[in-house]
């Protein structure tokens, strides 16, 4: 987090997924003057938690999440980009397209990094195939114009196959203004919230469970080598 | 969406019979399932806008959830453990399933129209 960015393009796939995983981060940038564009994939149409109590079905989700999404960028004071992919669907969708499509936003945009999920690590099919689109298309990037490329992972076995983050970020300091922007997100919120508590290792207490689960992001530089 | 009222969701079925419909139909357990029990997996399907044509259309349940059954010329559409209804749009029968969160885990959709993208 030393080096002064000139712009930054966060891709992941859903709704809130730039909250939970990254909005620490994106405030520290925000805080630093430093431009901050959201390309996200998909609205979470599939998404299972409908509030809680419920106020969303199937049907009417979409329209809710696209201006919960809205809400949360506004919160973080970041531009935001709707790429019309559809949740569940990203890895069906031919890769050279989708990479080809964030590309288009790259060349525009000539960010300084890229933060996006890391391929295979990141559970979600979406964001594992959202992530290797966007690593593509930095790679399609002639090598001196390439943005740096942070890539979070998040499945249970990560740190055992690909060692220590490259960034580990403390976000303690702008946690108030990322628990904001997952509150944003009214009808995942409580619902995804609600799973921590199911591990036993975190605390009962809501607030402190997401401190201890979302309070530093990581990141691993993706090599292009 | 409300709990389910048979007389009123069977009468809505009924008024489907016979026509071109289109439907949504829907199983999940999320897709995180495996991620916080490493003894789960994943399992989910859906089909979206496929048009159907039904003979005949039931609800049947014990009260609490409810069971859904549509009979095609050729096969059947089913959907287990329907617990809520609405009318979307003031045409869709909206049929859903939810956990003790509130998390969705079955749906059941039919219109006349095409549902949204």
């Amino acid at each position: 987090m030393n080096r002064m960015e000139k712009q930054v393009v966060v891709i992941l796939p859903h709704p809130d997924d730039e909250s939970f995983g990254a909005a620490g981060t994106i405030a520290q940038f925000r805080e630093q003057g430093v431009p901050v564009t959201y390309l996200c994939g998909t609205l979470g149409e599939m998404g299972r938690n409908m509030g809680s109590p419920a106020f969303a079905n199937r049907e009417t989700l979409p329209d809710i999440r696209k201006e919960e999404l809205i809400n949360a960028c506004s919160k973080l004071d970041i531009d935001l980009r709707m790429l019309g992919y559809r949740d569940k669907t990203v890895e069906f969708e031919d890769k050279q397209e989708v990479a080809k499509d964030l590309k288009h936003h790259l060349d525009e945009l000539e960010p300084s990094l890229v933060i996006t999920h890391y391929p295979e690590y990141a559970v979600h099919p979406d964001h594992n195939a959202m992530g290797a689109a966007a690593v593509e298309a930095v790679r399609l990037m002639a090598p001196e114009k390439r943005p740096v490329v942070w890539a979070q992972a998040i499945s249970n076995n990560y740190t055992a196959e690909l060692g220590q983050p490259d960034i580990v970020n403390d976000v303690t300091p702008t946690f108030d203004r990322k628990m904001e922007a997952i509150m944003a997100h009214e009808s995942q919120a409580s619902g995804i919230l609600g799973q921590f508590r199911e591990s036993p290792a975190l605390s009962d207490d809501l607030q402190e469970a997401a401190k201890q689960q979302l309070g530093v992001e990581r990141f691993y530089v993706w090599n292009f080598k | 969406m409300e709990p389910i009222e048979v007389e009123k969701v069977q009468h809505i079925l009924e008024s489907y019979i016979d026509k071109d419909v289109y439907i949504h139909l829907e199983t999940t357990n999320g897709a995180y399932a495996s991620h916080f029990n490493d003894k789960a997996y994943n399992v989910g399907a859906y089909i979206r806008n496929a048009q159907v044509n039904f003979s005949q259309a039931k609800i049947i349940g014990d009260g609490n959830t409810f069971r859904a059954g549509l009979k095609l010329e050729l096969g059947w559409v089913y959907a287990e453990g329907l617990t809520e209804w609405t009318l979307h749009k003031d045409n869709q029968l909206l049929l859903a399933g939810h956990d003790s969160e509130g998390r969705l885990m079955v749906a059941l959709h039919i219109s006349e129209t095409p549902l949204g993208q």
